[in-house]
């Protein structure tokens, strides 16, 4: 299938070549970035959300349940599931989508899930990309769900407009782990499994935790109660949820969050193109290998090399207009 | 293809039967074998597995069935796949089913089932030969 066609496809919300769009990001098909560069145009209309929490928290289920609820008031929801990837074979277990099959025939809802492929953080590296697919695609809400996170899986935060903590009753210990990381990343905090014992002491811990948070701004997480299994409480995170996109965009937020993450994309691609071009540039050459030598040798020093090496490298690149160019 | 290309499975339970050993057990082993599995769960209509088949972009299809109704679940699939232009998805099955039903199902598109004791490196193998990567 031609890239036109397929980008002509996802923007008309066809599941097919978004779910192959999809596994061409993933398998870092050069045709995907292709596809990307024409789609971006189209992408940011999408209120995406991020839930994230322990394991067996019931992140799943309320995935599911706020999706019916989201459905109930007219909007159309993509889905990203993220499960880890074994570090030995390589290959991963995707078991969120039995929470969620039970919107599978619904036309407004497309679920995607997503092994890690051995990126930290909670999230794939290709779930920024694929969340920017489904975005074009139309979607009016997109969902990720990442990894059940510790204190490091806290990359959610990049992707997300807002970002739902789950948490349960008990597990007392849990609350130190969570604090350190991803207690801080928390736009609102959900106390899921409402209908086990302590789930109220849990809301005060939490609130505890924010009374004593200085680095709050206008913002305070509100903490919910829900019950995965019978959906008690998820209208009033759906509300919450909305209410924050409003804070944002009347905060000014939102502008400030966007240009943010649009300065660290455009440092991110020009660091790596530029590293990749060099190192291209610099690959096989004698007198790279002779600096290498002369620096394990103590007759030059790294600093130096470096900077002399770039130094020759952005004269040459000037000189030949550019480097060259395969669109990625 | 790029190195980090990976074989995308769909597990499928259809109907109404409930017996999930043999779907875990080879979910399992098609994840140790370096595969993305992704696992829908008990009853299953094909239309829900067609469905996720497609939205997860799948290379296979792998239908477990231990009830008996396979003579009626597993056509419906393939069907399903050829309505959608989603045939190039390799479909195979396996759990209690008769000798005598393979070449039936066969006929409608399934490449092979796998019955009770088939070594799980056997289900592996063939995946691994039949996807084309
Ligand atoms: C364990 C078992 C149960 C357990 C199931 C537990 C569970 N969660 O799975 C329990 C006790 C709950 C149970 C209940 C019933 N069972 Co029962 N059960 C069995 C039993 C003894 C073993 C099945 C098993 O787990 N095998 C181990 C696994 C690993 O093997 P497997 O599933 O065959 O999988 C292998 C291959 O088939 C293949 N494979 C399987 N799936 C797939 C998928 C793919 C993609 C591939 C490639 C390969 C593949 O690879 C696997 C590895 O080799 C079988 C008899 C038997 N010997 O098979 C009866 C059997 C399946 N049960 C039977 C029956 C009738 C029932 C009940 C209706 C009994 C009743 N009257 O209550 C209920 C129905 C339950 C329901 N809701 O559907 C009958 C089915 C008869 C039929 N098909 O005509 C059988 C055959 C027993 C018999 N001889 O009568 N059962
Ligand atoms: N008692 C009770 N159980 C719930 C509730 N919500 C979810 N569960 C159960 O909790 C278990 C785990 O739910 P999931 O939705 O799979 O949890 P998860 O956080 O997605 O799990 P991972 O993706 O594996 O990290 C399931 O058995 C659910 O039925 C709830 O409100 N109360
Ligand atoms: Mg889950």
């Amino acid at each position: 299938m031609r890239v036109e066609d397929l980008v002509r496809g996802v923007l008309e919300g066809k599941r097919r070549p978004l779910a192959r769009l999809i596994t061409m990001i993933e398998n870092e098909d050069p045709q995907a970035s292709e596809a990307l560069r024409l789609l971006y145009r189209h992408t940011g209309r999408a209120h995406i959300i991020g839930i994230t929490g322990p394991p067996g928290s019931g992140k799943s289920t309320l995935v599911t349940r706020m999706t019916a609820e989201y459905r109930r008031r007219g909007r159309t929801v993509g889905i990203v599931a993220v499960d880890p990837s074994s570090p030995f074979s390589g290959g991963a277990l995707l078991g969120d989508r039995i929470r969620m099959q039970e919107h599978s025939l619904d036309e407004g809802v497309f679920v995607r899930s997503m092994g890690t492929r051995g990126h930290l953080g909670g999230i794939a590296r290709a779930t920024s990309d694929v969340v920017r697919a489904i975005d074009a695609s139309g979607k009016d809400v997109i969902i990720v769900e990442t990894v059940g996170a510790g204190q490091s899986e806290v990359e959610i935060i990049d992707i997300a407009h807002t970002v739902v903590v789950v948490d349960v009753p008990g597990s007392g210990d849990d609350i130190q782990a969570i604090k350190a990381g991803i207690m801080e990343i928390a736009d609102i905090f959900v106390v899921n499994k409402m209908d086990l014992p302590g789930a109220d002491r849990k809301v005060s811990e939490i609130n505890a935790m924010l009374d004593l948070d200085q680095k709050m701004g206008e913002w305070r997480p509100p903490v919910l109660l829900t019950n995965g299994r019978t959906g008690e409480g998820v209208p009033e995170l759906v509300d919450k949820i909305d209410e924050h996109m409003v804070f944002l965009r009347e905060s000014g937020l939102l502008e400030e969050k966007g240009l943010q993450r649009s300065r660290d994309e455009l440092h991110q691609i020009m660091e790596y193109r530029l590293t990749r071009e060099l190192l291209q540039h610099l690959r096989g050459r004698p007198e790279y290998e002779r600096a290498i030598k002369m620096i394990a040798q103590r007759h030059d020093d790294p600093y130096s090399v470096a900077q002399r090496l770039i130094a020759e490298f952005l004269v040459e690149l000037s000189r030949s207009g550019g480097g060259d160019e395969d669109g990625g | 293809m790029s190195p980090s290309r990976k074989i995308r499975v769909l597990i499928a339970k259809p109907g109404l039967d409930g017996h999930d050993r043999g779907a875990k057990v080879v979910a399992r082993a098609l994840r140790d074998a370096g595969m993305e599995v992704i696992y829908t769960g008990l009853r299953q209509t094909p239309e829900m597995i067609v469905r996720a088949a497609i939205d997860e972009s799948v290379d296979v299809i792998g239908l477990s069935i231990l009830s008996g109704a396979h003579m009626a679940l597993f056509p419906r699939v393939m069907e399903l796949l050829r309505k959608e232009g989603a045939d190039d998805i390799l479909v195979i099955g396996g759990g209690i089913i008769p000798e005598d039903d393979i070449p039936e199902l066969k006929k409608h598109g399934i490449a092979e089932i796998f019955g009770p004791g088939t070594p799980l490196d056997e289900i592996v193998d063939y995946i691994r030969k039949h996807v084309k990567v």
